[in-house]
């Protein structure tokens, strides 16, 4: 019994030494990452600069086609954010026991990708700088948003979702906040003294924080439905062909988590090489999220499929002009690519079980952050493009500075991501503590499910 | 009773000479915008003349259509507008509030008609052509929407100057610069409140029809159909 203990003491510490170590000092390649990341960061940040100052003309936006790379991103980004939270928060609540080296790094993503994502209605907008009119806030005019604008929903589901978010990160980071404090000196002790909140590890403090994060996995899974619910009515409010449908609502939500799972894939294989977590990502957790990712994959395929046949069935002339031009028209190349990367790649792959491998699992995740930007893309522009009236039809060329700031975010996440690493541990250090088999007890690994 | 402004289009008399579309554009201080920026597509014309080949050669002809704001009882762009920029008046038209506009641009994609047009850049007359500006009319800066108001201006102006004189509004007492400049007189304006206006005579006529009638927006342009063979 008490060699029990001690092999358990033992694991904990090397748990902690392991997920520790990206803490300490950078090295040289680090810095260099910051900086490479850094400064296409700012390049995009300049961009946007220049566009700010000179117009919303120097985008490739033109009549009709009125919203283009920006609102792509928008509501790629803010799918890309359902991997987290969601994700984490169902694991938490079927009490998976495989879930515990995977829900940070997943809730992680939420909170970057969404403060990116809110970025780009602000970016895209003619007036940048009168941004804050979407929120209602105490003037003196007396005026109020127009609270029957989708948009003025956007921003109060948005916020929500990423308040909600950022307390549902928080939370589980205080004990660990704690252990960090415990162990450095100086500067450092004072920050992560104030991060942790007074953190003493009594059993009321304990009870409290499993009480909190109970309610927030509870209460942030309805919240993360209805933002990406609300995303896609910006656009299925629009009585306009391909826009006015339906099944947006759920096949919006249903895009998100599979484009935010293929996220969460992505990052955990980079960690797991660059931060050598090797002993804590297992091909386990990859092979978990890969059959998630295969059953989101065929999810999207139905939906796709119930889509594109009730348009194609229904015939109606609106309809059907954007439904060729994606289909067989000049759109047709993104829209195949979109298929191949989204449900035949995936598929494939991770349909076979000796596929289902690490490589396997990020090679299919690769296919589906392409596929469902460009599915993103292909809701906006075609449809734009091809209105009722053939005079009008137009299409739509991305300009220099779209591409910039949409590299720009794409580099910032992984900024982020790369900084938040250093600053905090990427696995929650106690839930996996708390996870380690229990020698002395009577069926040990029963919580690896 | 408040009126309720609309617009009858005769597509049998309109000749597609791009008189209005002139005439739209020194009223209301459009900006032309060049020929590169036009070839892109970003050429603002509040109203504009659709044309279609109708047959084929030799026996082919043109038809004209104009196509400006339909001033929708129910229109799409309005519920959409995040700051009310977008609103409905009393009158019926379906008004845009230049300073109100932080260009979201919601309400062109939402418009069936895509006859809402937006401020890609600051707006420049080369000289002398500033002089030229109608002071009725507020300039547009950067990054705001814009389309025909049914020469709001010119509306306004009639009934405070009709309120002055004690006199009520006669019909044809307001014509907004198209229907002022179509030689053909193709474009009638006028109170469709009022039983015996010409425009509501004309919006009940049989060869009367709404462009895109099937959606729901109830616009309150008419468009009476093509009969002659010319």
């Amino acid at each position: 019994m008490i060699e029990a203990t001690m092999s358990r003491a033992a694991a904990a510490d090397r748990i902690t030494e392991d997920l520790l170590r990206p803490l300490a000092s950078p090295s040289w390649r680090f810095y260099l990452l910051v900086l490479f990341l850094g400064s296409i960061v700012a390049v995009g940040a300049s961009a946007f600069i220049w566009q700010v100052y000179y117009g919303l003309g120097e985008s490739g936006l033109r009549m009709p086609v009125f919203w283009g790379f920006y609102i792509t991103n928008f509501v790629f980004w803010i799918g890309i954010s359902h991997a987290g939270t969601l994700i984490s928060a169902i694991l938490r609540l079927v009490n998976a026991g495989w879930r515990r080296p995977v829900t940070r790094c997943a809730e992680v993503i939420t909170a970057f990708a969404l403060m990116i994502g809110a970025m780009f209605p602000i970016i895209h907008l003619g007036r940048p700088w009168l941004f804050f009119w979407l929120m209602p806030y105490p003037n003196q005019r007396m005026l109020w948003p127009n609270f029957r604008s989708p948009l003025v929903w956007d921003f109060f589901a948005i916020s929500a979702y990423l308040t909600g978010s950022l307390l549902f990160l928080f939370l589980p980071m205080i004990p660990d906040f704690a252990l960090v404090r415990d162990r450095s000196t100086g500067f450092r002790k004072k920050v992560y003294g104030l991060l942790s909140l007074g953190w003493r590890g009594t059993t009321k403090q304990w009870h409290r924080l499993e009480t909190g994060m109970s309610i927030m996995a509870i209460a942030i899974i309805p919240v993360a439905v209805s933002v990406h619910t609300i995303v896609s009515f910006d656009f299925s409010m629009a009585p306009i062909p391909g826009w006015h449908t339906t099944i947006f609502g759920p096949y919006f939500v249903a895009g998100a988590i599979f484009s935010g799972i293929a996220g969460l894939i992505i990052a955990m294989a980079a960690l797991r090489k660059f931060l050598h977590l090797e002993a804590y990502l297992h091909p386990l957790h990859f092979q978990n999220l890969g059959k998630l990712l295969l059953m989101m994959s065929l999810l999207w395929g139905y939906f796709v499929f119930a889509e594109r046949l009730t348009t194609w069935y229904g015939n109606g002339t609106a309809e059907m002009n954007v439904f060729y031009v994606t289909q067989d028209g000049s759109y047709a190349p993104l829209y195949w690519t979109m298929v191949t990367c989204n449900f035949l790649l995936p598929v494939s792959i991770l349909s076979i079980r000796r596929l289902r491998t690490i490589a396997g699992c990020v090679i299919a995740s690769f296919g589906v952050v392409v596929g469902m930007w460009l599915e993103r893309f292909l809701i906006i522009v075609p449809t734009l493009g091809h209105k009722f009236l053939p005079y009008t039809w137009g299409t739509y060329r991305p300009q220099p500075v779209e591409i910039a700031i949409m590299t720009a975010t794409f580099a910032a996440m992984t900024l982020l991501y790369v900084l938040f690493s250093k600053f905090v541990p990427i696995i929650s250090i106690w839930e996996l503590k708390a996870g380690e088999p229990n020698p002395g007890a009577a069926a040990p690994g029963l919580e690896h499910r | 009773m408040a009126a309720r402004w609309g617009m009858a289009v005769d597509l049998d008399t309109c000749t597609g000479c791009g008189a209005c579309v002139t005439a739209c554009h020194a009223e209301n201080n459009i900006p032309t915008v060049g020929p590169e920026q036009a070839a892109v597509g970003r050429a603002m014309h509040w109203i504009r003349i659709e044309s279609y080949w109708d047959g084929e050669f030799p026996e082919a002809r043109m038809k004209f259509r104009p196509v400006m704001c339909q001033h929708c009882d129910a229109a799409p762009c309005e519920p959409v507008c995040p700051t009310y920029a977008s609103h409905h008046t009393e009158e019926g038209l379906n008004a845009q509030v230049y300073n109100r506009c932080i260009g979201t641009r919601y309400c062109a994609n939402a418009c069936p008609y895509n006859v809402r047009f937006f401020e890609f850049y600051n707006p420049e007359w080369p000289k002398p052509l500033q002089v030229q500006l109608n002071p009725d009319v507020s300039v547009r800066e950067v990054g705001v929407m814009e389309k025909c108001t049914f020469c709001v201006q010119r509306i306004t102006a009639a009934q405070i100057d009709a309120k002055a004189e004690k006199k009520p509004l006669k019909d044809g007492d307001i014509k907004p610069a198209c229907v002022q400049s179509c030689t053909a007189k193709a474009l009638v304006f006028g109170d469709l409140n009022d039983p015996e206006s010409e425009v509501s005579r004309l919006s009940r006529s049989p060869r009367g029809s709404k462009l895109l009638d099937d959606l729901g927006t109830l616009p309150k342009v008419t468009y009476l159909a093509k009969q002659s063979l010319a």
